[in-house]
């Protein structure tokens, strides 16, 4: 488990168990510094519980959570922040504070942390804003956004604090498919521009061999499959197979879907 | 059967006292960024107070309020003095309508009745407030950039009632002493001046600070209840209407039971 120069963070045999129910059942990978890791998987399959555990908002049953040579499962406290300022997030469903507008959103995180004037974080917010393609919108409030847009906030958000590694839980959950394009390659665009690590979870099959450098397939808590793109496309494992191929036929079972539905 | 209520009722008080301790946990972080965090000597630990957040809540908490605690305690101070008049008029005591009615709202109706109308008005809007951050990963969003929810949305509520609270006591009891005025003035016939007299003889100022710390206790609840119940939200829409009505629902039994406990107090203590 060593971490070589070019591993900005690894998992080692992570575990979570929810209410008796496990969740994640021994998932070890790690992540390069500098690339889009996506995770891709059904409903329920505890990638955005693993998500989460990366970012130290939740603490895993066992296992760690390697970054920085330091294992930040389960942190708390004031370590716990420190790591957190270097993490972005973008969420399912954008979360920006609707109180306040898309400017004041992106500023938030940069009034909170750094003891620069007014006027500067506002520039370094309009920057953040201008990098996702949202300047002239930064008197909107998030009421008055579409889905897309909502997303490009949240992810000016994440990045305002010049992040090490952004973390998004379904960029493209709900979009059209021509805003799904756009978020993929703000996506794109942001993890060589920026030089940030991007780790994505996603069930969208078309922006995983869109965005992806390298895939990671979580199948009922269990790490499938991990692999660069071509990998996973050229997959022996008939799960993956089905998965990618959105297949109704296969070794995952209707049945079992409409289980978890039911959840 | 018997087993089973037991072990039902073991359940409740353990259920309680989770409760109990969770809110707690809040009023302590509350009290941390309110007395500790403002002055602390390292810069990057020092987080200063919002004032104009604090401004905001005192505007919409306070201000938006005077008509409704207006509404309430008016009438009340008029029902006193109707029910009480006749009472007294059978012991030849009318002229007494004027101080029961100011000692009673200053001790007990003021406070009580401004803290239920709050409660319903504030702390109801506080839960909605958090509970629909919560259901909408607004809640997670400031844990991840690292911002204390509690330091965000509950600090400036806390201080803001705290302060409105006790302001808004007051002038429900100077609303209800004039409702009571009303009546005594213009029904019982009873001499405008005679009136203030009787009604400010009696009144010292221990029964205006007994009331006013028993606005102080309330606004903690309020704030604490409100708060508790936002964060614990689950569940989506529901959740969110469930969470605001058992906040109502518990502010309202801790404010009269903590008006019991404090009553009982200063009844004991010969205060």
């Amino acid at each position: 488990m060593d971490i070589n120069q070019g591993n900005v963070l690894l998992t080692h045999r992570l575990f979570k168990t929810y209410n008796g129910r496990q969740v994640l059942n021994d998932v070890s990978f790690e992540v390069k510094r500098g690339e889009i890791f996506v995770i891709m998987g059904g409903s329920g399959c505890g990638k955005s519980t693993l998500l989460r555990i990366m970012a130290g908002g939740v603490a895993p049953t066992s296992g760690e959570v390697i970054f920085d040579g330091k294992d930040i499962g389960g942190i708390q406290g004031e370590e716990k922040e420190k790591i957190r300022r270097r993490f972005g997030m973008s969420f399912q469903s954008a979360a920006l504070l609707d109180s306040l507008s898309v400017e004041e959103n992106v500023s938030l995180p940069i009034k909170e942390h750094t003891r620069l004037n007014k006027e500067v974080v506002r520039i370094i917010a309009m920057m953040k804003l201008k990098l996702v393609g949202l300047q002239g919108f930064e008197f909107y409030m998030p009421s008055e956004l579409s889905g897309g847009m909502k997303k490009r906030a949240g992810l000016a958000r994440a990045i305002a604090l010049d992040p090490e590694i952004v973390f998004y839980d379904e960029p493209t959950a709900g979009l059209d498919p021509v805003a799904c394009a756009v978020i993929d390659r703000l996506i794109l665009d942001l993890t060589k521009k920026l030089n940030i690590t991007s780790i994505v979870v996603t069930h969208n099959m078309e922006s995983v061999f869109r965005i992806a450098d390298r895939v990671a397939m979580l199948y009922k808590g269990q790490l499938l499959q991990v692999g660069t793109v071509e990998e996973i496309r050229n997959s022996q494992n008939p799960i993956v197979q089905q998965f990618i191929n959105g297949a109704i036929d296969g070794p995952i079972q209707l049945e079992d879907k409409l289980s978890e539905a039911v959840y | 059967m018997i087993l089973k209520t037991i072990e039902r009722t073991g359940a409740l008080f353990l259920g309680a006292c989770r409760i109990f301790i969770d809110g707690m946990k809040i009023l302590l972080e509350t009290l941390y960024w309110i007395f500790v965090a403002p002055f602390q000597f390292d810069p990057h630990r020092r987080k200063p107070l919002d004032g104009k957040a604090v401004f905001e809540q005192m505007v919409f908490m306070g201000f938006d309020s005077v008509i409704i605690v207006f509404f309430v305690t008016f009438f009340t101070g008029i029902v006193l003095a109707m029910q009480s008049a006749h009472q007294l008029d059978r012991m030849g005591g009318v002229i007494y309508v004027a101080s029961l009615v100011t000692i009673s709202l200053c001790r007990e109706l003021g406070p009580v009745l401004t803290a239920l109308v709050i409660a319903g008005r504030i702390g109801a809007s506080i839960t909605a407030e958090i509970a629909s951050m919560q259901v909408n990963e607004q809640i997670e969003a400031l844990d991840t950039m690292a911002i204390s929810p509690v330091r965000y949305l509950v600090v400036p509520k806390f201080i803001a009632l705290l302060f409105m609270l006790p302001l808004l006591s007051i002038l429900g009891d100077a609303f209800g002493i004039l409702g009571g005025y009303m009546i005594g003035v213009f029904n019982l016939h009873i001499n405008s001046g005679l009136y203030t007299q009787i009604a400010f003889k009696f009144l010292t100022l221990k029964d205006v600070y007994t009331g006013l710390s028993k606005a102080f206790i309330f606004a903690i609840i309020i704030t604490m209840v409100g708060a508790y119940q936002g964060l614990k939200t689950q569940g989506g829409a529901v959740g969110v209407g469930r969470s605001t009505t058992n906040s109502v629902v518990m502010s309202f039994i801790l404010v009269i039971l903590a008006d019991c406990v404090m009553t009982g107090i200063y009844f004991f203590t010969g205060n």
